[in-house]
């Protein structure tokens, strides 16, 4: 979707202010949204792209002006409401006013080691062969999915090089939408800054994205 | 300056509202019994106690210090980092990026927040903000002056936007004047932002 969260070559967000001896959380409350969103992917249910698509699918001023926490937390919000697991009444008061949802499973302190350890490796075996190599000129298109896409708007349109083959990889477009994995070759694409900006552009500035290859084609 | 402190009191409110509700929230979800409290504390402490970005640090000191290492951390980084013990969630997929006297590597996540926890931990609020995914890619001088950082003018620059799940680990260069330096003193001079693209190694 072209939303709030596609910020790539936008303007007037002012300059980047690193925070000297940074903490890891900013008060207690972002620890647990933190823990609270990565617990609840297991019972949950859902994945990675949907969470991503339930963070970004808010009006752009309302995820511009919210920290990047309350972000998530709005986020896991949507997620735990559209599938019935707790009501907007239960948050505002405080306590169960429904019955729970039946869940899979519930993240365990025992399991928590094992399961950051796992991760979710998002490459797939394959039968198919690559459509482009490396050293091909490609375009990125120009797609406008009012859902999920990983391609960022500043490239669509452009012409790049693919730089490397980097396997098949679950496709987020899908995935996002629960239509299933439905793993496509993923490919790092190199554009120069002057075909992204123009000539404002640093000359010796290059941009690399990685794109699906529903995302690209030949130049 | 008084829009400055308008944004923090209004920033402030909403916190407080937020802090409320993630209180109820977290009640909410335990009384149910989707989430275990002792689980939740034991995510917290990992992320700020044990993955952090000491770890890659470590990373970069056994690459500057081993050629053979560095070799296979470039080849292929994510066995290369988990010989070092460092593996899953948000690094399943890892590149290394050589930072040359030619070439600077900086990483960015335009559309989220993406980042290698693993070897980094969690992203610095900078990484995750607007001024910071905007700019990246279209003024990197400009942003790396925002760290303090000025980049000889013929000194190619490369962005890496993670849209994908390859998560990126900037392998800075090694300092002069570290000949015979053990691992552990060259992880010293090994700062976060210098393995995200947006600082430099501290000089000895």
């Amino acid at each position: 979707m072209n939303g709030g969260q596609d910020l790539g070559g936008t303007h007037g967000h002012g300059a980047v202010k690193p925070e000297p001896n940074e903490p890891v959380f900013h008060g207690d409350w972002e620890k647990r949204a933190f823990a609270l969103t990565l617990a609840m992917g297991m019972p949950g249910g859902w994945n990675i792209d949907m969470s991503r698509f339930a963070r970004e699918n808010r009006r752009p001023n309302e995820y511009l002006d919210m920290t990047y926490y309350q972000v998530w937390l709005a986020g896991l919000e949507t997620l735990m409401k559209e599938r019935g697991l707790v009501a907007e009444d239960e948050i505002e008061a405080g306590r169960p006013l429904h019955p729970p949802k039946p869940v899979a499973r519930v993240l365990k302190p025992e399991d928590v080691a094992k399961t950051l350890h796992r991760g979710g490796p998002t490459e797939r075996d394959t039968n198919t062969k690559p459509a482009f190599e490396a050293g091909q000129r490609v375009r990125a298109r120009n797609i406008n999915p009012v859902t999920h896409t990983r391609l960022p708007r500043y490239v669509r349109g452009h012409v790049g090089t693919i730089e490397r083959v980097l396997g098949c990889h679950v496709f987020p477009d899908s995935n996002a939408l629960g239509k299933g994995e439905d793993p496509k070759w993923l490919y790092t694409v190199r554009f120069d800054g002057r075909e992204l900006w123009g000539d404002q552009a640093d000359p010796t500035t290059q941009v690399s994205v990685d794109a699906w290859e529903p995302y690209l084609e030949q130049a | 300056m008084s829009g400055h402190d308008h944004e923090h009191d209004h920033e402030h409110s909403d916190l407080s509202e937020t802090q409320l509700r993630v209180r109820a929230l977290e009640s909410v979800l335990i009384e149910k019994g989707y989430v275990d409290p002792a689980a939740l504390d034991l995510l917290v402490e990992t992320y700020e106690k044990k993955v952090g970005p000491r770890n890659g640090a470590r990373v970069v000191a056994k690459a500057w210090a081993d050629p053979d290492y560095k070799a296979r951390l470039l080849k292929d980084a994510t066995p290369a980092i988990a010989e070092v013990g460092y593996a899953g969630r948000q690094g399943e997929h890892i590149m290394a990026l050589e930072n040359t006297q030619k070439l600077h590597n900086m990483v960015v996540c335009t559309l989220c927040s993406c980042y290698p926890w693993p070897v980094l931990g969690l992203p610095p609020v900078w990484y995750k903000s607007a001024p910071y995914r905007s700019r990246a890619v279209s003024d990197p001088r400009g942003v790396l002056k925002d760290f303090g950082v000025e980049l000889p003018k013929d000194t190619d620059i490369r962005i890496w936007d993670s849209t994908a799940e390859i998560r990126y680990l900037v392998l800075p260069m090694r300092p002069k004047g570290t000949e015979g330096w053990s691992e552990e003193q060259l992880a010293e001079l090994v700062t976060r932002d210098s393995m995200i693209g947006t600082g430099l190694p501290k000089q000895p």
